[in-house]
């Protein structure tokens, strides 16, 4: 449903109402096929929303390219005709499908739902009114949205990195992070926005791709690339690419002439005043909620936090403070691309916790006739011609195209359609292949990426085989391509359809391959990640074996005492292992490991050991790896010598017990990043600013006379955290910087402990005498991960942790079908990421154990068995590990195996076969032999 | 308050990459989704974004 709102939310958790207003479009979606023909003859110009006010839209627009629905839409706010009855309507006019409709009107809707996810997302702070930064009035001041536009090929530029001012290229660009965060004064956003340090690197990188020899220089108060790869990404960025970082605070920006040249002035780290000039300066603006968010907030009836943030627990990250609302993404707290995909997963999960009994009621499978059977039958091929309204008519001679495949063997029907795709259309094509028994269809018209899905219903909804169908792409490699040379385009459509035609003549009638799903789960590691991914799991009704190495559930989370909100760990930590150890679904093997592993997805066998020796065989059609992560043990700082420098979780047990010498303590030192981001180990362990901060916090607040300090390379304290960090220097807790190459020194001074570090804004070594050090010691990957991995043929990353199958849009998928990650095993993260991502894994898990079987593509490797000799040339090739070398039944050599739930029909293992020993179905020898003739002949 | 009726349906309000996966979860484990969008077309901000890191892979 686009263009709606929710108004109202009436009813409780499982039984909701909701209203949900629906503005008038203007445009009849089932009639308009986004032929784009309105949008040319419409005379208004208004700024564009999705180029952010970069370029221009017409008042009748799609929002970008791609959108879905690729549907048109007026703008009632520009439009003349909408404005004044009776002006303009040209839209109107030209389309052809008859779509615009002027007196479309706002509809309210009520619908009875059993839960609702709020996934509203931010708004990127408006930095126009601060007035500091020259944003409005000078036209070469743009935000990092923008500037992403202008990098983009569809953008208003098409790449080309410009000055707005003159046009002319840009050749010194600069970056001033935290525009809208970390600042209260302007903006009022306290918080960090997590996103914009990394987003500035990328911008700064990929700008200098397009334009060679473009200075860039990142101005910022801490580097906060906390996220996996993120450190990586930014040393490249410093010692490939060349971007400069300046750490400093840039206060302001002022127009230099009447060029628009951009002159700022700031206090560098030797504490000299600096002027420098640029081209371009990004304001690399922050998230916030926006005004509508806040409205449908106070609809939903949730409560928000301090900085309008959706109010959640660590230990129930999607759950909002009422009932069977959930949220997920930027509405809770600024956050990236990963973590919001994760919190997709998981508020799905939640809410399947929550409706699991009325799971199924209200979805049905759509039914077909029954196919007919074409074994014998000659070929009789129909081919629909499509006009695409006038982007293939405008420029091919569509009527040529229907009188030449008219000529082709074996072509017993041909038509032109306005739009073949339309449903009307489809319709059509229905009743033409019953009436004139067509059993072979070809459509020339758009691509097979995008639409063949569509036409393969059209068969199935006729009776035929949904494989009989080939498309011939004249649209995209032709009538777009060759729109100068109409003639040649002409041609090239024929050849196009002749070969589609040779090609379906040899299609054959194929079946989906289902595979049965063994509805149980196994979750590997039993802390905070594995318990809440087995109990989701168990209590949306499946069965689940938990496997925790140890005697003891918990995990790392049992060394922990605080959330970075102050949430008692202990205490979630019990109520949780108590659910597991009560719930009836849950089978937990203790003290045990996987140690080998059978089958795939849907159907693994999984050998537990337990220590005693004893084997037991789990079969489980999903799978989860929560293995957790492990705390390292620092080799510097005289750590092993000297008793007074300890590791942050040493120190905590100290702390609580409150142990003599550091309850009569007075002087602290925190050192940061030990034994992360340096060397083989360039990454962020994510929690450790954060947690001394909270131990910073807390012994002040035990005795403010305490003298803290705080040695740290980039504050990381991201997100809302920041708080923590703005509490802990209002309680005079001292934060020094130190850079990698001037490392603080230890050594033991009599009953102390001293600390030598660099002192950047005295510009003197300090020396620091105190009674304890505390090491913030960095997070390690289990050091037999890749083991596991192994067994279920899923990759680790360079440092050891689990590699997810992509990195923004399938953040907790392996690329082996039916495996998850979850938790530390996946990278260090605190409690309320680890729970998101273990809720996401069983939403994952969920999404294949709800079916009783799995239905592929028919579109799989075949072997033949009278040519395959065992040679095994296609077993080295095949990415999925989907072929294996057997022996042939009747004893006389080796064939090979295909395992077609693991084979993705890329065809790889046909193209390196010498014997045509291994076909890819619906892609023939046969038929592509006569696909390549087709194309030669004329 | 939890009433004993469970209506098999869920609502997403917004159609950014997280409330699309949400949708696309749901739908794929038995639930009937109603995906509500405020604007013409779904896709949210990162439709905006020309590259991700850290593969600078197309965010289309």
């Amino acid at each position: 449903m686009t263009l709606s709102e929710v108004v109202g939310v009436d009813g409780i958790a499982g039984d909701f109402n909701v209203t949900v207003k629906e503005s008038p479009r203007y445009v009849d979606v089932d009639k308009c096929i986004a032929c784009g023909a309105c949008t040319e003859k419409c005379p208004k110009k208004v700024d564009s929303e999705y180029d952010a006010a970069t370029g221009k839209r017409k008042a009748i627009y799609v929002k970008y390219a791609q959108a879905v629905p690729l549907k048109y839409q007026i703008d009632p706010n520009s439009c003349i005709r909408l404005k004044k009855p009776g002006a303009c309507g040209f839209c109107e006019t030209v389309c052809d499908a008859g779509a615009i409709n002027f007196n479309d009107t706002e509809k309210m809707h009520q619908i009875n739902v059993g839960a609702i996810v709020l996934a509203p997302g931010f708004e990127a702070y408006d930095p126009t009114e601060a007035g500091v930064w020259g944003f409005g009035t000078n036209p070469n001041v743009i935000t990092a949205l923008q500037l992403e536009r202008y990098l983009s090929a569809s953008g208003p530029t098409e790449g080309h990195l410009i000055r707005p001012s003159d046009g002319k290229p840009a050749r010194k660009v600069a970056f001033l992070q935290c525009v809208g965060s970390r600042d209260e004064n302007l903006c009022g956003n306290g918080y960090c926005s997590s996103v914009c340090c990394m987003y500035a690197i990328k911008e700064a990188v990929i700008a200098k791709d397009h334009v060679p020899g473009l200075q860039t220089t990142i101005f910022y108060m801490d580097m906060r690339t906390h996220g996996k790869e993120f450190d990586l990404y930014l040393e490249r960025a410093k010692n490939d690419s060349g971007v400069r970082f300046v750490r400093c605070r840039v206060n302001g920006v002022e127009t230099d002439g009447v060029g628009g040249d951009c002159r700022l002035s700031y206090v560098n780290e030797d504490g000299r005043q600096l002027e420098e000039f640029y081209d371009l300066v990004v304001l690399s603006v922050g998230l916030q909620t926006p005004k509508h968010v806040l409205e449908l907030a106070k609809t939903a009836d949730i409560k928000l936090t301090a900085a309008n943030f959706a109010a959640t627990s660590d230990f129930a990250p999607v759950q909002t403070s009422r009932e069977g609302i959930f949220t997920c993404g930027a509405i809770a707290g600024p956050k990236d691309i990963p973590q919001s995909v994760v919190e997709g997963s998981a508020a799905a999960a939640a809410v399947s916790d929550l409706l699991a009994p009325a799971r199924h009621e209200l979805t049905s499978e759509p039914s077909f006739p029954t196919e007919k059977d074409i074994t014998g039958e000659e070929p009789r091929i129909g081919v629909f011609v499509c006009h695409c309204g006038s982007n293939i008519a405008g420029v091919v001679d569509v009527k040529s195209v229907e009188d030449y495949a008219a000529t082709l063997p074996d072509v017993v029907y041909v038509e032109r359609n306005l739009f073949s795709c339309s449903q009307d259309t489809q319709d059509m094509i229905t009743k033409r292949i019953q009436e004139q028994n067509l059993n072979r269809i070809v459509i020339a018209a758009c691509t097979p990426r995008t639409h063949e899905p569509l036409f393969r219903e059209t068969l199935k909804a006729a009776g035929l085989n949904e494989y009989l169908v080939e498309m011939a792409n004249i649209r995209n490699h032709d009538s777009w391509v060759h729109v100068q040379d109409p003639k040649g385009a002409t041609a090239k459509a024929k050849d196009l359809v002749r070969m589609a035609v040779a090609k379906v003549t040899y299609g054959d009638s194929l079946r989906p391959i289902s595979v049965p799903i063994t509805q149980k789960c196994l979750v590997i590691g039993g802390g905070v990640a594995g318990m809440t991914s087995a109990l989701n799991l168990a209590e949306q009704g499946f069965e689940v074996d938990l496997v925790e190495q140890t005697d003891t559930l918990g995990g790392n989370a049992l060394h922990l005492k605080h959330t970075w909100s102050g949430e008692h760990v202990p205490t979630q930590v019990a109520k949780l292992v108590d659910k597991v150890m009560r719930n009836e679904k849950i089978l937990l093997h203790k003290e045990a490991r996987v140690s080998a592993v059978e089958g795939f997805v849907g159907n693994f066998r999984s050998t537990v050991t337990t220590k005693d020796g004893k084997t037991k065989v789990v079969e489980h059609g999903a799978g989860i790896i929560a293995t957790g992560g492990e705390p390292f043990t620092p080799t510097e700082y005289n750590y092993d010598s000297i008793t007074r420098v300890v590791t942050s979780v040493q120190f905590d047990k100290l702390f609580e017990l409150k142990e003599q010498h550091v309850k009569s303590a007075r002087r602290f030192v925190f050192i940061q990043c030990v034994g992360s981001r340096e060397g083989d180990n360039m990454y962020c362990s994510k929690v450790c600013c954060t947690h001394s901060v909270q131990s910073a916090i807390a012994l002040k607040k035990e005795n403010p006379e305490r003298n803290v300090y705080i040695l740290y390379r980039d504050m990381r304290t991201y997100g809302q955290r920041e708080s923590l960090y703005k509490q802990a220097r209002k309680l005079g807790v001292v934060f020094i910087n130190y850079e990698l190459h001037g490392k603080p020194k230890v050594s033991e001074a009599g009953n102390m402990v001293a600390v030598e570090v660099w002192d950047h804004v005295l510009h003197r070594p300090l020396k620091i005498e105190c009674d304890l050090v505390i090491l913030a010691t960095a997070v390690r990957p289990k050091v037999d991960a890749s083991d596991l991995g192994k067994l279920y043929k899923v990759p680790v990353d360079g440092h050891g942790f689990f590699q997810e199958a992509h990195a923004k849009l399938r953040p907790v998928d392996f690329s082996t079908d039916g495996m998850f990650v979850a938790g530390l095993a996946h990278y260090p993260k605190p409690i309320e990421e680890s729970v998101a991502q273990a809720l996401a894994a069983s939403s994952r898990a969920a999404t294949l154990l709800s079916k009783t079987s799995v239905s592929l593509d028919a579109i799989k490797a075949t072997v033949d068995e009278n040519y395959c000799d065992g040679c095994a040339l296609c077993v080295d090739v095949c990415p999925y590990h989907a072929i294996s070398l057997v022996d042939r039944p009747e004893g006389n050599g080796k064939i090979i195996r295909v395992n077609k739930a693991q084979c993705k029909g890329c065809g790889l293992c046909q193209g390196t076969c010498p014997k045509r020993g291994v076909f890819v179905a619906g892609f023939t020898m046969q038929q592509i032999s006569a696909q390549v003739q087709a194309a030669l002949a004329v | 308050m939890l009433g004993t009726k469970k209506v098999g349906s869920v609502m997403i309000v917004g159609g950014g990459v997280t409330g699309m996966q949400a949708a696309l979860d749901l739908a794929d484990s038995g639930y009937y989704v109603y995906l509500v969008e405020k604007s013409g077309a779904i896709g949210g901000a990162m439709a905006q974004l020309d590259k991700t890191f850290p593969t600078n892979d197309c965010s289309m």
